[in-house]
């Protein structure tokens, strides 16, 4: 386990990991550059993010949204890309907005509750299990529907041996109840096999939305 | 396979041309003044052979388009292509995504109802095993400021 997604890119970069679940952006070099294949994503889980500001802001468009707004998100680069995609209507990018990075979507909810920030960008999974009391003081202005971006558990190079076999222990990991026990307290259901050609195209999607 | 635009899909009053398309494809187009606002948070995602054939259409592609997959699926990614888009634009795209670069811009596409919507597209080429095998097209909502730009802009590039 790593603190922050900069340890995890920086362990990958030095081959410290044989099996990892992985967002988008690691998978590229995952699969590209050290070796890895793609195992198992979870069944019908897709990684989205949500737009949200204070519930008492005006602003009801995104596009709407000015130069110099002040953006809390967090260190995910898979979230921040989804949501910066979404500010592209209103003309914002990195060149002029005032970024404010945390460490979870908890304190991006508290920039916005305590008005430290304008705009807060949240992965969609994270948003709907912040409290009831929360949500209710903010507004979401706009969620993406992309589909095809989710993490991936994947192998490494020198367990790839071992593929077929840790494949079949995931995929049945929801047919006992200790394995059911474990999926929900992750929050879905079972896995669900991911090919290298599915891999392949999400990468270049991403690739593509990076520009 | 393209063919004609039939004046029985079309909503609307319209105008009617003629386009060479790109692989030598010429299409009689019928096209209205009426615009589909691109959705928030979605994208329009498709990929297609090397020589612009579709060969993937995502939900998003299908409803903004208008066509149904079978129709997309096989059919040139030129199928969409606007009267009011400057042929240029798409030379700078094939030029820049057969040398194996990114491609990005503001593009007017075709409805098949002869309506149209506004994308900022970003095109890559597929690059599998250091070859090029097909080409990734992603569409996202893009700015007014920029529509308007390229409003002004594209007429002046014929």
């Amino acid at each position: 386990m790593h603190d922050d997604f900069h340890a995890q890119t920086d362990a990958i970069k030095n081959d410290a990991v044989d099996l990892i679940y992985a967002n988008s952006f690691d998978a590229a070099m995952l699969i590209r550059d050290k070796g890895f294949l793609p195992l198992v994503k979870a069944k019908g889980k897709s990684d989205e993010a949500i737009i949200a500001v204070n519930a008492e802001n005006l602003v009801e468009d995104v596009a709407h949204l000015e130069a110099g707004t002040k953006i809390a998100y967090t260190d995910d680069p898979d979230v921040k890309m989804m949501g910066m995609i979404m500010l592209e209507p209103a003309d914002l990018d990195a060149s002029n907005i005032e970024s404010i990075v945390t460490s979870t979507n908890i304190l991006v909810a508290k920039k916005l509750l305590q008005g430290d920030a304008d705009v807060g960008i949240f992965l969609a999974e994270a948003f709907d299990d912040l409290s009831k009391m929360i949500k209710m003081q903010l507004r979401v202005l706009v969620k993406s529907e992309i589909t095809d971006i989710h993490h991936s558990f994947m192998i490494g190079p020198k367990l790839l041996d071992k593929r077929e076999e840790i494949q079949k222990v995931l995929l049945e990991m929801n047919s006992c109840e200790k394995g059911k026990g474990v999926l929900s307290s992750l929050g879905f259901d079972g896995w669900e096999t991911v090919e290298v050609d599915e891999m392949e195209f999400m990468i270049d999607l991403v690739d593509a939305l990076s520009t | 396979m393209i063919n004609d635009m039939n004046p029985e899909d079309i909503v609307g009053e319209f105008k009617e041309v003629s386009l060479d398309l790109y692989d030598s494809i010429s299409r009689k187009i019928l096209y209205t003044d009426i615009e589909t606002p691109y959705p928030d948070g979605k994208l329009i995602v498709s990929t297609t052979t090397l020589k612009g054939i579709i060969t993937h259409v995502n939900p998003s592609f299908i409803r903004m388009s208008g066509f149904t997959e079978e129709e997309l699926i096989g059919a040139p990614h030129s199928i969409l292509r606007h009267a009011d888009m400057p042929p240029a634009a798409f030379k700078d795209l094939w030029d820049t995504v057969l040398k194996g670069d990114k491609w990005q811009g503001f593009v007017k596409n075709l409805r098949k109802y002869g309506g149209f919507y506004w994308v900022k597209a970003t095109v890559i080429p597929n690059v599998r095993q250091g070859e090029v095998v097909g080409f990734t097209s992603v569409r996202r909502k893009p700015s007014r400021t920029k529509v308007n730009e390229c409003v002004a802009l594209y007429p002046t590039m014929f």
